[in-house]
């Protein structure tokens, strides 16, 4: 990628907003992603966006604190030191409930958030495309990549002014 | 598309807009410490270093520096540890149960909430840290690590064992959440920055949002999922702090009731200290159209309903050393009211079971004045309640030759002041740095909450 230049619809209301991205869509425009102080409800279903699969992420890290807290619970009492501790069993399940469920807990909800920071390139090294300062306060901004729709720029201008867009801007990025 | 309700005060007054959101909130964090912040931070930067000071005094001369005797070897240190612990329950509750019941009104609160559930569980930390009195050789005690110091691993069967698990990982998760609550409002404030190390300072921290929708379809994932994650989790840690107690042999503390009693009683110190901190942070920050009085409502009418349950449990108590004919339990009861501490116990039920019902009235709950001395008295009782349950039931020990008493000494009263000194330095620090309410999340409720909304 070296230069990537985008048009940039900027709406002031969110139900405006889906209703355009709706129209736009079906006008043939491939929208690159919108951009928005808050999340709106309803917006990945009108970009087409799936249900993300972070919640079976987070069962899956779930499974493993669960096994390890288990192997290294019977591990530790059981196998490598084994002691009498008020004649209870070397391996006394109930004792380990807490401790699975901690873990199993903290593995989960690290796993997830880890993830998520992951796929959606969040570190405090990145170095973002702002497209609008003002998307962080009250604009959401529709962004539409040039190089990969074949519309030309007036019509695509046209189209996101019919939709309620507030102001149509352009913007380049120098991405070498 | 927005439906329509005629019923329901608007829960964000004065017609914001959305950009005002951003400018109220923003503003706090962009300006210049005033004089009042200064001020405030001075005083508790006394305390940390005065307590600090006493800290010392413990780790160079050892945990005989407490008041402690043989007989009661427990007192002030988990007491504080309890009562922080405690208070330390409100934020994720607010942020996770109450976003699972769909309840708008957490929104305004949930982040000073979490923060100050943050702070009151590092506060906590601090009591079994230093009880260790050699905290440096405490994290092979804490910890399954490998060691040579005898027994090679940590018994988990011992409750203190997975109170340890219980109170890192709900610090853990309850930082994580809060701090992903966090970036879309460091992204705003790194925007509206001028100058470039705040810039920089800011944009770490936002790691780079962007505002997506995307990223904002896996963050309100990731949410609800943690939001499902932190409840149990919230529950479970005041369980298992109670199980320190409930799982032993001492008359007055092997009681099944313990664990669903702590829990409200941890919600009802929880709300109180959120009470406190919220009724002064809205009026020295202008927040009363964001913290209106159907807020501080809401929370009055959690504290009620925890309040009569820490009530019912008080009273379940009483009925059942008397009801289960164990003489042991009968005569520790019987002590805790009319014993040498029966003031400790008369504080307790005057703070916890009687005042709080004076939230029945409707004029008092929406009073915030009212709100406010009660919030503390609360807490005072809150405190007097642990204290009353732990050292009530130790000093009449098995023979009556060891029966003692426990009288605290300055290094007791200087570590509990380290303790306040270290809560407010984090939340003066936070509530000048850091965005005082979710900016994104009111964003999002402006249009069907605000009063503009019809």
């Amino acid at each position: 990628m070296s230069n990537t230049k985008f048009i940039l619809g900027v709406y002031e209301d969110e139900d405006i907003l889906l209703s355009a991205i709706t129209k736009i869509r079906t006008a043939g425009v491939k929208i690159h992603e919108v951009y928005s102080p808050f999340p709106v409800h309803g917006i990945d279903d009108v970009l087409g966006y799936k249900r993300s699969k972070l919640s079976i992420v987070a069962f899956l890290f779930g499974l493993l604190g669960t096994s390890l807290a288990l192997t290294m619970q019977i591990g530790m009492m059981g196998v490598d030191w084994p002691m009498i501790i008020g004649g209870k069993d070397f391996i006394p399940y109930p004792s380990f409930v807490p401790v699975i469920f901690e873990l199993t807990v903290l593995l989960a909800a690290y796993g997830m958030c880890f993830t998520f920071f992951i796929v959606s390139d969040l570190k405090p090294w990145a170095r973002p495309r702002i497209f609008d300062l003002r998307i962080t306060d009250d604009k959401h901004v529709m962004a539409i990549d040039l190089d990969h729709n074949k519309i030309d720029v007036a019509k695509i201008d046209k189209i996101l002014k019919d939709n309620g867009a507030s102001e149509v801007n352009q913007k380049t990025f120098d991405e070498t | 598309m927005s439906s329509e309700s005629v019923i329901r005060e608007p829960l964000i007054t004065g017609g914001k807009t959305v950009h005002d959101v951003t400018e109220d909130i923003s503003r706090r964090v962009e300006e210049k410490p005033t004089k009042l912040w200064m001020l405030a931070m001075t005083i508790s930067l006394g305390l940390l270093a005065v307590g600090a000071y006493t800290v010392f005094l413990l780790l160079w001369h050892g945990v005989g520096m407490w008041g402690l005797n043989k007989t009661v070897g427990w007192a002030w240190d988990i007491t504080n540890f309890v009562w922080w612990v405690g208070i330390g329950h409100a934020g994720t509750l607010i942020s996770a149960i109450l976003l699972l019941f769909r309840q708008r009104w957490r929104m305004s609160i949930n982040r000073a909430a979490e923060a100050m559930t943050i702070f009151a569980v590092i506060c906590a930390l601090q009591f079994p840290i230093l009880h260790t009195g050699r905290p440096w050789l405490a994290i092979y005690w804490m910890f399954p690590l490998p060691n040579t110091f005898g027994s090679l691993w940590v018994n988990f069967n011992s409750p203190l064992l997975w109170d340890v698990f219980a109170i890192s990982t709900y610090f853990l998760v309850s930082l994580i959440f809060w701090y992903i609550g966090l970036i879309p409002d460091f992204a705003t404030i790194r925007d509206r920055a001028k100058n470039k190390i705040s810039k920089s300072i800011y944009g770490a921290l936002s790691f780079g949002w962007d505002g997506a929708a995307k990223t904002w379809s896996r963050y309100e994932t990731v949410a609800l999922v943690l939001a499902g994650l932190a409840t149990p989790l919230v529950l479970s840690v005041h369980t298992i702090v109670s199980m320190d107690f409930a799982t032993s042999v001492i008359p007055g503390w092997h009681t099944t009731i313990f664990p669903p009693y702590f829990v409200a009683g941890a919600i009802f110190s929880g709300f109180a200290m959120v009470l406190t901190l919220m009724i002064v942070t809205r009026k020295v920050y202008k927040l009363e159209d964001y913290i209106t009085i159907q807020h501080l409502e809401m929370m009055n009418i959690v504290i009620i309903i925890t309040g009569s349950i820490v009530g019912v449990a008080y009273l379940t108590e009483l009925f059942i050393a008397w009801y289960s004919g164990v003489e042991a339990e009968q005569y520790a009861f019987l002590n805790r009211a009319t014993g040498p501490y029966w003031w400790a116990y008369a504080a307790m039920m005057t703070c916890n079971v009687v005042s709080p019902q004076l939230f029945w009235f409707k004029k008092i709950r929406t009073n915030i004045a009212a709100t406010f001395v009660l919030s503390i008295v609360v807490n005072i009782g809150m405190w007097f309640e642990r204290f009353v349950i732990i050292v009530t039931s130790l000093h009449r020990d098995f023979l009556p030759s060891s029966w003692a008493m426990f009288y605290p000494t300055f290094v007791d009263v200087g570590v509990y002041v380290f303790t306040f000194g270290l809560f407010f330095t984090c939340f003066f620090l936070f509530a000048k740095f850091f965005p005082v309410i979710n900016m994104a999340e009111v964003k999002s409720i402006i249009k069907t909450t605000g009063e503009k909304a019809k």
